[in-house]
């Protein structure tokens, strides 16, 4: 009786203690300041730095270089034999917009109508979707949640306006944590000229005359246009008085500044005949435009170099479109963009196959891209091409700190990522997948 | 005459007259099997190490000899592949690849009367674009609509030969099963059609199994006559032939094997307890993505698994899916092999198996073995491919570089000892491809404006495909007349 009251109360306190330590544990602060040291680090601004040092505090890098003092109080990872390199950036996914495609209820990354301008993804993404530790783990530190993008979880029909993407870290308790901007590009479906359709009513491939295409296509474009004039006249009257002087649109304001061509336009085609069409488009309309997919870019290379135009390229580990292309069609084409001077990022355009965004640039320069150009595509040049390399993309003093520290080249199929920080704290690399494998494993054997 | 063959003579006499032209100009592989030594390069033999600046020798489209020196015969073609690899043709052991039209009969739940062996396409692109990825044998399976599905083949990526030359010789043929989601048309409905039955895990079950109580007694039936006429009663009268049936008979008699679709792990332990009511072998287990949860019972029913290396999430029974499932397996004694289920994927098999080193820590040659050895085994094609041995098939693939890293190219593949694909000869053949295809669109756009009367044709007839052009490929016999008498 009395062993058993000793018992009870020793529970109770060991119960208080484990509360008191759990409140310790959720309450207490990372460190501020990491030191990552005896590294090969690749800032990608020159050369590796041979056993260097990497300062992280307060989320920013503070120093980087071979003669760098450890600070006092920095907690110290001694990454010998490691490689350190910018987080990657994947520009293209659908990140927290949907979690299994096949199941609507889990997708929010495409809105029904033709314009939605004024939507934003950071709104619609979830913090705790599975996708962002698994693809984090692939030492993916960013992407743009991209809303009626297409793609594998894009779902049917698209519209013509999609919505605002949004430019989010994969860490964070909410939202508000991960972003690191809300809006940096709005989605255009460029309208391609569609013969070729399937028709989910008869589940089978429809063909239908060329003019008859191109109708519906010169209508759809006239509708943008009108669009975006009604949007310019919008903007005006914007600039002439607060909103208690005119009738508020929400989507036309939302388009106020692309017209205004501060904010760009990220526009989907994949067709040479597509691209020159959007491109003549943008221009006429004086939009900021980034191409998004871009399977024949090399078709009209020159007129993207010419107009200054980058392009996020849909996965190189894709079927060339035309039966009569080259095998290698997309997997050579980094490397001929290169050379031609078109700026470039790889995209994976998808969520559950983002993880293989670095093996998508391993495998163009198996077929001739430069490597420092590939691992630019996946880092520095997305954070370029959307206006963040201010903050990303390179390890420099005073840049964000996502950085993640490697085994090897962060390219190659079987390189782990070690140690990975985002916006300068230690973050986990435990996802679901790392999870089922550890309790599967320990599965005792089964009696059968 | 039946009218698939119809329709499908009718194709072939298309394809025809798009073709002569260019395999006039075809010139290879000669038809005589030439002798070609491969040497200085690293051997990886799959089945008994690597062989560093290593030989191999080709006779008669065999493998004649594996070795650190070989002397080359005197009419030998020798490849000097100095920093290069030479593994075994990559098998994939979930294609869909050389398939006319589409891979599902999607009708009905029980589709065994379908055979994907009756309509092969030879001149499927793809084809081609997967032995540039060093695959050079596919198990070409029917779709997963049905709980027991069409037939299947195994065939090699003879590019150029007709239909007929691209099974493979003596490979036990297959029929498809499939489990879960897709055979209960969870993500498919066609607006306006009746729902089909089965709706859920249990009605597959039971599709399955009413299936094989059906085929016993069937079989019982052809036996009972059999036994009647070894007994001399020349007046009984033989059973009516059912063609749904007699494939599931031979799945009883062992004479071919079930390929089952599947990822969950209640529906893989179903699938074993119906076989084992019924007696007969589940081959393989195919995707299979929850396989690492029920991995001892798999491997004590001695079946085999073919997975995807990282796919997850794109349905909910692929939301446990786990890149780790390769390696979680074969460490529990399950013989499983990597398969791509999709034409593009497929030329990149090498590197999918690569990824097992990383997630489950296999060894260089376990992760190699995923796509060749394995799937031998497991389409019990072991003892004619899947490794570099003396008195195999030559089918071999040529790397620039480690096959299992992002950075391997393919540089040529061989099948029987002829190279199917050569990147170089590729990349030599593009600019007389490409003049070759502007000059057969010019020729069309002329005859149908002369046709038409009109100046832009395209304005009012329905745009039609394009002349094509491919990669060149062996001679091949103009099709007999009699093929061609749907024209």
């Amino acid at each position: 009786m009395k062993r058993a009251k000793f018992a009870l109360r020793f529970a109770a306190v060991f119960a208080t203690a484990c509360c008191f330590s759990l409140v310790a544990y959720a309450q207490s602060q990372p460190p501020a300041s990491y030191a990552i040291t005896h590294a090969k680090i690749f800032t990608l601004t020159g050369s590796p730095i041979e056993d260097g040092t990497l300062v992280i505090r307060d989320g920013k890098i503070a120093a980087v270089g071979a003669n760098v003092e450890v600070p006092a109080g920095a907690q110290v990872i001694d990454a010998k034999g490691l490689q350190v390199y910018p987080g990657l950036f994947d520009p293209i996914t659908q990140m927290g917009l949907s979690e299994i495609s096949a199941v609507n209820a889990t997708v929010d990354s495409t809105e029904t109508g033709a314009y939605n301008p004024d939507v934003v993804a950071a709104t619609a993404v979830s913090p705790s979707s599975e996708h962002i530790p698994v693809t984090r783990a692939s030492g993916i530190t960013e992407v743009l949640a991209v809303p009626d993008s297409g793609g594998f979880d894009g779902g049917g029909s698209r519209g013509v306006i999609g919505g605002q993407a949004s430019a989010i870290h994969l860490a964070g308790w909410t939202i508000n944590e991960m972003l690191i901007k809300k809006s940096v590009a709005m989605v255009i479906a460029w309208p391609a000229i569609q013969t070729r359709t399937f028709d989910f009513a008869t589940f089978s491939r429809k063909e239908k005359p060329f003019g008859e295409a191109k109708q519906e296509y010169e209508k759809k474009v006239n509708e943008l246009a009108d669009y975006l004039e009604s949007a310019r006249h919008y903007a005006q009257a914007m600039g002439h008085g607060g909103p208690s002087d005119y009738q508020r649109d929400l989507k036309l304001e939302a388009l106020a500044p692309v017209v205004r061509g501060q904010l760009p336009a990220l526009v989907f085609a994949d067709r040479a005949r597509d691209i020159r069409n959007a491109v003549e488009f943008c221009d006429k309309q004086k939009l900021k435009m980034i191409l998004a997919g871009g399977e024949e870019a090399y078709k009209v290379k020159d007129l993207l170099r010419s107009k200054g135009i980058p392009v996020i390229l849909r996965p190189t580990l894709s079927s060339p479109s035309e039966e009569d292309d080259p095998y290698d069609r997309l997997l050579a084409q980094p490397a001929e963009l290169a050379s031609a001077g078109v700026k470039f990022a790889f995209g994976s355009f998808d969520n559950s196959f983002a993880r293989r965004l670095g093996q998508q640039a391993a495998n163009a320069v198996a077929y001739g891209l430069p490597y420092d150009q590939a691992l630019k595509a996946v880092t520095l040049y997305p954070a370029e091409i959307f206006g963040l390399a201010d903050q990303l993309g390179t390890l420099e003093t005073g840049k964000v700190a996502d950085v993640i520290v490697t085994n090897g080249d962060p390219l190659e199929l079987t390189t782990d990522v070690k140690f990975l920080f985002i916006k300068g704290e230690r973050t986990s690399l435990d996802n679901r997948h790392q999870r089922l494998y550890e309790k599967y494993l320990s599965r005792p054997k089964a009696a059968n | 005459m039946p009218a698939k063959i119809r329709i499908r003579t009718a194709m072939l006499c298309l394809l025809c007259s798009f073709m002569l032209p260019l395999f006039a100009r075809a010139a290879n592989p000669p038809d005589a099997q030439p002798v070609i030594l491969i040497e200085n390069a690293t051997i990886l033999t799959v089945s008994h190490g690597t062989i560093e600046k290593g030989s191999v020798l080709i006779k008669d489209g065999k493998i004649a000899e594996v070795g650190k020196s070989i002397k080359a015969p005197k009419d030998a073609q020798v490849f000097d592949a100095a920093g290069q690899f030479v593994i075994p043709g990559i098998i994939d052991c979930h294609s869909h690849i050389a398939v006319d039209g589409s891979v599902n009969e999607g009708s009905i739940s029980v589709s065994s009367i379908a055979n994907i062996a009756d309509v092969l396409d030879p001149d499927d692109i793809d084809i081609y674009r997967d032995l540039a990825g060093g695959v050079t044998v596919a198990n070409v399976l029917h779709g997963s609509a049905n709980s027991i599905g069409g037939q299947t083949v195994v065939i090699k990526l003879r590019w150029g030969q007709p239909a007929s030359k691209l099974p493979f010789e003596g490979a036990v043929p297959g029929i498809k099963f499939a489990l879960g989601e897709n055979p209960k048309r969870s993500n498919f409905s066609i607006p306006g059609a009746t729902p089909r039955y089965p709706a859920t895990r249990m009605g597959v079950e039971e599709t399955i199994r009413t299936a094989f109580a059906e085929a016993r007694d069937y079989k019982k039936s052809w036996d009972d006559y059999d036994k009647k006429l070894a007994a001399g009663n020349k007046n009984a009268i033989p059973p009516r032939r059912d063609l749904r049936l007699d494939p599931l008979v031979e799945v009883l008699e062992g004479k071919r094997y079930v390929h089952s679709h599947c990822y969950r792990e209640d529906e893989i332990l179903m699938l074993l307890r119906v076989a084992k009511e019924f007696g007969f072998k589940v081959r393989t287990f195919q995707h299979v993505l929850e396989g690492y949860k029920v991995a001892d019972e798999i491997a004590a029913a001695g079946t085999g698994a073919s997975t995807f290396s990282d796919w997850w999430a794109y349905k909910v029974e692929a939301y446990d899916a786990i890149p780790y499932n390769a390696a979680l397996m074969t460490r529990r004694g399950v013989l499983v092999s990597i398969n791509s289920d999709d034409a593009e994927e497929a030329t990149h098999l090498n590197q999918e198996a690569a990824k097992t080193m990383k997630y489950g820590g296999l060894s260089h040659d376990e992760a190699l073995k995923l796509v060749t050895l394995n799937p031998a085994i497991q389409l019990g094609i072991d003892k004619r491919v899947g490794s570099i041995d003396v008195g195999k098939d030559a089918d071999l693939v040529i790397y620039n570089h480690d096959p299992l890293s992002a950075y391997a190219v393919v540089q040529k593949t061989l099948i029987d000892g002829r190279v199917y694909f050569d990147r170089q000869r590729d990349i030599a053949e593009r600019d007389a491809r490409e003049k070759e295809k502007k000059e057969l669109m010019e020729k069309e756009k002329k005859a149908e404006e002369k046709k038409s009367g009109e100046k832009n044709p395209m304005e009012k007839s329905p745009v039609k495909r394009s002349p094509r052009t491919s990669p060149s490929r062996p001679k091949r016999q103009a099709l007999p007349e009699v093929l061609c008498e749907a024209r």
